[in-house]
């Protein structure tokens, strides 16, 4: 099993590969969307270097919900609802949604995810 | 302008790589309009033929049930320029193909100079996602046929590509 620093740094690999970014903008706490600018088509992009760089298979939605934040299900007005969370929380188990809960607007999403829920969700697929 | 910036397949193996060529003529339009005096390959194109030669591998390996977008240039980077008279040839090759979306890996070389070197990523669009309708058949068949894909094309035994009945 990898330590956290290795996940760490073969995330890091990754993204900077993926978003075209320093290394050195690549902190555990570098938010994926606001510092790290990475756009929606990214994250499938990032599936894919993880999963090599892992050894790991990562189902669609599963790192970014973008089928939850888009149902009309789980959206009223522009924010998530209660059971949207709820559905978030169970899919991203990794993910601290702390903030989010707090002012849940689907816009505000793209800043939820940082690289250290990246370092998470991967121990979280190795096992860890 | 005709947005066509691969000439012909000299290499199509199914699902793996695929080689093209692109001769660069100064009969085209671009080269004059581009740096006026100056007749220069832009870049920019060469990486439109680079995901032409790649796109059309990733859509024939998904038998066109859905489109292939050129989603992403994850990188590209060019060593020096091409000109007229040169044959630019592309080598296209599959790195990774989910249902989703396929990263590639495509080169440029103009002899035996390596011209350029990118990873495109392209996502894979079905019908209702932003897509009315995915191709016109004929349309796509001419175009494969010009291509000569029918001709230097083989699948993962080693067989001549057998050409779509749509």
């Amino acid at each position: 099993m990898p330590s956290r620093d290795e996940i760490f740094e073969k995330v890091k690999s990754a993204l900077v590969d993926a978003l075209g970014v320093d290394e050195d903008d690549v902190t555990p706490g570098a938010t994926m969307v606001g510092d790290l600018g990475a756009e929606s088509i990214d994250f499938l992009d990032i599936v894919f270097r993880l999963e090599k760089a892992f050894n790991i298979k990562i189902s669609r939605g599963e790192l970014f919900p973008e089928d939850v934040l888009s149902s009309s299900e789980f959206v009223t007005d522009g924010k998530v609802t209660p059971a949207g969370i709820a559905a978030l929380k169970a899919r991203m188990p990794f993910a601290d949604l702390t903030k989010f809960e707090a002012n849940p607007s689907v816009q505000n999403f793209a800043n939820t995810l940082t690289v250290e829920d990246m370092v998470k969700y991967v121990a979280s697929k190795l096992g860890q | 302008m005709r947005w066509f910036w691969i000439d012909r397949y000299e290499e199509f193996i199914r699902g793996k790589h695929a080689t093209a060529v692109k001769n660069v003529s100064l009969a085209e339009e671009h080269l004059h309009d581009h740096f006026p005096g100056v007749a220069i390959m832009p870049n920019s194109l060469i990486v439109e033929g680079m995901a032409q030669a790649a796109g059309l591998l990733v859509a024939d390996a998904i038998d066109y049930n859905r489109r292939v977008v050129l989603a992403k240039v994850a990188s590209a980077v060019f060593h020096f320029d091409a000109v007229p008279g040169d044959t630019i040839r592309f080598r296209a090759e599959i790195l990774d193909l989910k249902p989703a979306g396929s990263l590639t890996k495509v080169t440029s070389t103009v002899g035996d100079r390596l011209q350029g070197e990118a990873e495109l990523f392209f996502a894979h669009l079905e019908p209702g996602e932003g897509v009315p309708k995915l191709f016109e058949s004929e349309e796509l068949l001419r175009w494969l046929d010009q291509l000569h894909i029918y001709e230097v094309g083989r699948d993962e035994s080693g067989q001549p590509l057998a050409r779509p009945d749509w």
